[in-house]
């Protein structure tokens, strides 16, 4: 890696090797990446509300700036500005708490994402670490119910008690849908998913209902429309954060637009091929990027933008046209249709695989 | 080569964010009058005729977690066999068809049971 960069390295030149790989680099494009996804995750925001009035056939923010794109500047200075209410009778410890649990395991998993071509943008490449992003992302549920049940409000307490069980519910379709690709890729480190779909076909052919139940489960998984029971505003105010307000509430807002974000690069990468743009081993792939050095380094994160870019819209696009579920519906969906379907797919997938390799043996 | 430290160094940094926006920054810059009636919990404008956490909630809730259990530790226990799929060939196929079998006869049981619906 400090060889890429020799000038930057020699900065390093009295400081032991394996500090400067294992703890000053990562954390420095820790430090880069984290602020480049606060700005991304802010500006979804504008985006969000700016293509929903659109979808709507009205405006949106076009106030702050030219067109409103400064709004995302606007909107954290003012939840800054804001007055913070703590309700009487509310359960302080836990209630200062749970705003900074969620953001914590949905900034963390972006240390294992690889945003494009590694080894320049992963920020660490680890075995196992699609486990990891899983395990990371399932304990964002933890900040939703604590802050729910320390408001001492009614609405709070169903909304966190609904968030959580959505959110449980639809964790198992989530981990059943990875497995018919960890079937076809054999590794669960994403830099070997990528590389796999580029030297074959995206999964999302062979793997077409994984996929499909992959990105039903990514929705109900971040609470978002048509799966957005929790903040059902017309019937639990604003669900578990009803009685947040300024910079306790923009964080629950913030992890709530970072967990979108690591589930559309979670997709991009187990399903559609990552940075690449390759078909069995013709295109854009991982080699041929880093043979064109900085130019495929950078050619590579813009495809993997683009992808990620578009499942966002995605999200966007679902609120602006599904309507919402019923309670009853969307835990039926969940436990009586998606859980069976993605066992069905394990079977075939596994069937498949294993007929395909005793047929190529004998 | 795997990493893991970056993953404390991460917590720490990803921690001081909220940390110090909540408790250093905002507390410099935000209004501040709190009143009695600005600091009730929001009833619909209603006077709280209760405290949120003596009420009871359904027990739904609590059989919706403990079916997440056994399923999501059957995910983790598919994912070792997934990778090796192609190794461990048939007799693994059929170990796993009958560990999911296992399962499938409590999942259809609790779905007799109508714990799945929810009414």
């Amino acid at each position: 890696m400090s060889a890429t960069l020799p000038v930057v390295a020699s900065m390093f030149g009295s400081i032991p090797e394996p500090i400067v790989n294992y703890v000053i680099w990562p954390t420095t494009k820790f430090v880069i990446a984290f602020a480049v996804i606060m700005g991304i995750v802010a500006f979804t925001t504008l985006v969000e509300r700016r293509v929903l009035g659109f979808m709507q056939a009205r405006l949106g923010p076009n106030r702050v700036g030219p067109q409103g794109i400064l709004q995302f500047v606007a909107d954290p200075i003012k939840l800054l500005l804001k007055e913070d209410i703590v309700p009487a009778g509310a359960q302080k410890a836990a209630y200062f708490i749970a705003p900074m649990l969620p953001i914590i395991p949905a900034f963390l998993a972006f240390c294992l994402i690889p945003f494009g071509p590694p080894p320049t943008f992963a920020i660490a490449d680890v075995n196992v670490g699609l486990l990891l992003v899983l395990a990371l992302t399932s304990t964002g549920v933890y900040g939703i119910i604590l802050g729910g049940w320390a408001s001492n409000n009614k609405f709070s307490l169903l909304g966190g008690l609904r968030s959580a069980a959505q959110m449980v519910s639809y964790e198992v379709p989530f981990g059943l849908s990875i497995v018919g690709v960890l079937m076809l890729t054999g590794s669960l480190s994403l830099v070997e998913i990528v590389r796999y779909q580029e030297q074959s076909v995206w999964n999302v052919l062979p793997q077409l209902i994984g996929c499909f139940i992959f990105l039903v489960a990514m929705t109900a998984e971040v609470n978002r429309a048509p799966f957005d029971l929790p903040e059902a505003e017309s019937e639990l105010v604003a669900g578990f954060h009803t009685e947040y307000s300024g910079m306790k509430f923009a964080f629950f807002f913030l992890a709530e637009y970072a967990s979108m974000l690591v589930n559309a690069c979670l997709i991009v990468l187990l399903f559609f091929g990552g940075w690449t743009a390759a078909i069995a081993g013709h295109g854009l792939t991982t080699a041929a990027m880093q043979s064109m050095g900085w130019l495929g380094m950078i050619l590579g994160f813009l495809i993997f933008g683009a992808k990620v870019a578009f499942f966002m819209i995605l999200y966007i696009w679902f609120r602006g046209t599904f309507p919402r579920y019923r309670f009853d519906q969307l835990m039926d969906l969940g436990w009586k249709w998606m859980i069976p379907l993605a066992l069905a797919n394990i079977v075939v997938t596994g069937l498949v695989i294993l007929i395909a390799q005793s047929g190529g043996a004998s | 080569m795997a990493n893991y430290s970056i993953l404390l160094i991460a917590f720490l940094i990803v921690l001081s964010v909220p940390v110090l926006t909540i408790f250093l920054i905002a507390p410099l810059v935000r209004a501040s009058r709190p009143s009695k009636v600005k600091l009730e919990p929001y009833e619909c404008g209603v006077e709280p005729a209760s405290v949120a956490f003596d009420h009871r909630f359904s027990v739904r809730y609590f059989l919706v977690a403990v079916l997440f259990i056994i399923f999501d530790v059957e995910t983790i226990f598919l994912f070792p066999w997934a990778i090796r799929l192609r190794q461990l060939g048939w007799f693994g196929a059929i170990e796993m068809a009958i560990f999911i079998a296992i399962l499938l006869v409590g999942y259809f049981y609790a779905w007799k049971r109508k714990v799945l619906s929810w009414v």
